[in-house]
């Protein structure tokens, strides 16, 4: 077996945002239906299913609608990585033999304002939250905060990242934020979590992706422009590493679950970061788009600085970073966001990215997810 | 008139006489945690003993909360007329952890990494028995000017 056994053959989407009246299973049926028709498969060919929603139901009764095959069809949940665990049991799956061709969905629907945060689910007391902790937003700032303090990023660098955002949002008609922003109101917006602005955080949101997975040998048969999955990996905290929700932290540094599922993804596709195109950072708000930078290995921390200033992460840049608009741009279904992040570096691996498509001719693209309670997930498609 | 209650047992010895939070510390590793836990995060050991950490420490990292959090899991003042935004840390205890705690202030002028902060304890709400709820928070100690 070569490591291009698994290849993407079919990518389906419902726009993100807010949509009055549409069950986030819907929206996973429309991702699902829009993907067979891209593979040109029907549903009774898709062998295998991995389902992932946080708060939009048990994606393996969307079969009713979608139609009794008998498909093998598994659900995930695994908090923010959740769309990037139905991945990776996808790309498994076919992997391991067992199956030819299958799908990876995922979709959500969450209420508006920040998220919600079960401290049992999480394995906390109530007094935690009860207290005034245990918001993610705050997790956030106090980790921006420290890396500001210990690398000299300033604000403009932040409200530099979300201007890229809303600018590449612009360009994507599934985003749900479409309108540019300057600097100044970037900065001006109201202070959320200091250091860090209403319009430097993305929000909780709505929509659905699917992604149609097959054996690399078979690809051809539904497709033109196979794009194959280099890796695919999730990984969770080790002792040391500043995570959200964490009472306490060690004093002994780990440099975190990122790093961590960053090293193994390049290790599994026997590449650097040196030899990524472009990528797709988790930018939950703009220091996470800026700590990832580094945390994945594309620069040392504290040059992107510079680096931001010299518009090297824009999409005509020289390393094109969260090129629909990131987080910021298409908020966060949780379920689907990991998947979202897939589908525009196939897109962008395509060609068929439209306005947005980079110049840069781009082979490789890099995906990140990372979320509550400290997981990292990273996959990386070659064509 | 109401007495003063704490938030959850088990998590500070207030109101004794210099409160402390209460820590586990591992026995085989000596790793130490808050809150307590029955085991090691470090070392999977399944054998730890109950601490009282550090009342004062150096600030790691902050932030403000700058909005109502949701209520529940937030016990305190959620009105958005009336909500005061709160400092949230990590203040370092030496040789012990980094303890995720409010802060006593809120004004990002008087915020810095570094500073010397002290343990303290704070009302929170009063609950349905007329009773304040106190939970625990650091405030900045303060330096004596020359």
């Amino acid at each position: 077996m070569t490591t291009d056994d698994v290849a993407i053959v079919g990518i389906g989407m419902h726009p993100f945002g807010r949509h009055e009246g549409v069950s986030g299973m819907d929206m996973g049926v429309t991702a699902v239906r829009s993907a067979l028709a891209d593979a040109g498969v029907q549903w009774e060919d898709i062998q295998f299913a991995f389902g992932g929603s946080v708060s939009a139901g048990s994606p393996d009764t969307m079969v009713s609608k979608l139609g009794l095959t008998g498909l093998q069809f598994i659900n995930v949940a695994n908090g923010c990585a959740t769309g990037g665990s139905a991945l990776f049991s996808a790309y498994n799956s076919i992997k391991s033999g067992m199956f030819d061709l299958g799908i990876a969905i995922g979709f959500d629907k969450h209420e508006r304002g920040a998220f919600r945060v079960s401290t049992r689910a999480s394995g906390l007391r109530s007094w935690y939250g009860a207290s005034g902790m245990a918001l993610t937003t705050q997790f956030f700032g106090m980790k921006i905060n420290r890396y500001m303090h210990e690398h000299g990023i300033t604000t403009d660098s932040l409200a530099r990242v979300s201007e890229k955002a809303f600018r590449n949002g612009s360009m994507n008609e599934m985003a749900w934020r479409r309108k540019p922003l300057t600097i100044e109101d970037i900065k001006a917006s109201a202070m959320l979590s200091y250091p860090l602005t209403q319009y430097m955080f993305c929000s909780p949101g709505e929509g659905g992706v699917a992604l149609i997975l097959a054996r690399a040998d078979k690809a051809h048969q539904y497709t033109d422009a196979p794009i194959y999955l280099k890796a695919a990996v999730v990984r969770s905290r080790r002792f040391g590493s500043f995570e959200v929700m964490a009472p306490h932290i060690a004093l002994e540094h780990n440099a975190g679950p990122t790093a961590d599922a960053s090293a193994a993804a390049f290790e599994m596709a026997g590449m650097g970061p040196g030899d990524m195109d472009i990528a797709q950072l988790q930018d939950t708000e703009s220091g996470a788009e800026i700590m990832h930078m580094a945390e994945n290995g594309f620069c040392e921390h504290g040059e992107q600085e510079h680096l931001l200033a010299a518009g090297e992460t824009e999409i005509g840049g020289r390393f094109p970073v969260n090129t629909d608009g990131g987080c910021l741009a298409n908020g966060e279904p949780v379920g689907a966001s990991g998947l979202r992040q897939v589908y525009e570096n196939v897109l962008q691996l395509r060609g068929d990215a439209g306005a947005r498509q980079v110049p840069n001719d781009p082979r490789t693209a890099y995906t990140h997810v990372y979320g509550a309670p400290g997981i990292s997930g990273v996959t990386i498609l070659a064509r | 008139m109401g007495k003063q209650v704490p938030v959850a047992e088990g998590v500070f010895t207030w109101p004794a006489d210099e409160p402390r939070l209460l820590g586990s510390t591992c026995t085989d590793c000596a790793n130490v945690m808050f809150p307590t836990q029955s085991s090691c995060s470090k070392c999977s050991g399944q054998s730890t003993e109950v601490t009282e950490l550090g009342r004062t420490g150096e600030l790691w990292t902050w932030t403000v909360q700058g909005y109502p959090p949701k209520s529940p899991p937030y016990a305190g003042d959620v009105d958005p007329q009336t909500f005061e935004p709160f400092g949230v840390g990590y203040v370092e205890l030496p040789g012990e952890l980094r303890v995720e705690t409010r802060l006593t202030i809120n004004d990002p002028a008087q915020m810095k990494i570094g500073m010397e902060m002290e343990l303290t304890f704070v009302p929170l709400f009063t609950n349905d028995d007329g009773d304040e709820v106190v939970t625990f928070a650091f405030a900045p100690i303060e330096q004596e000017t020359p």
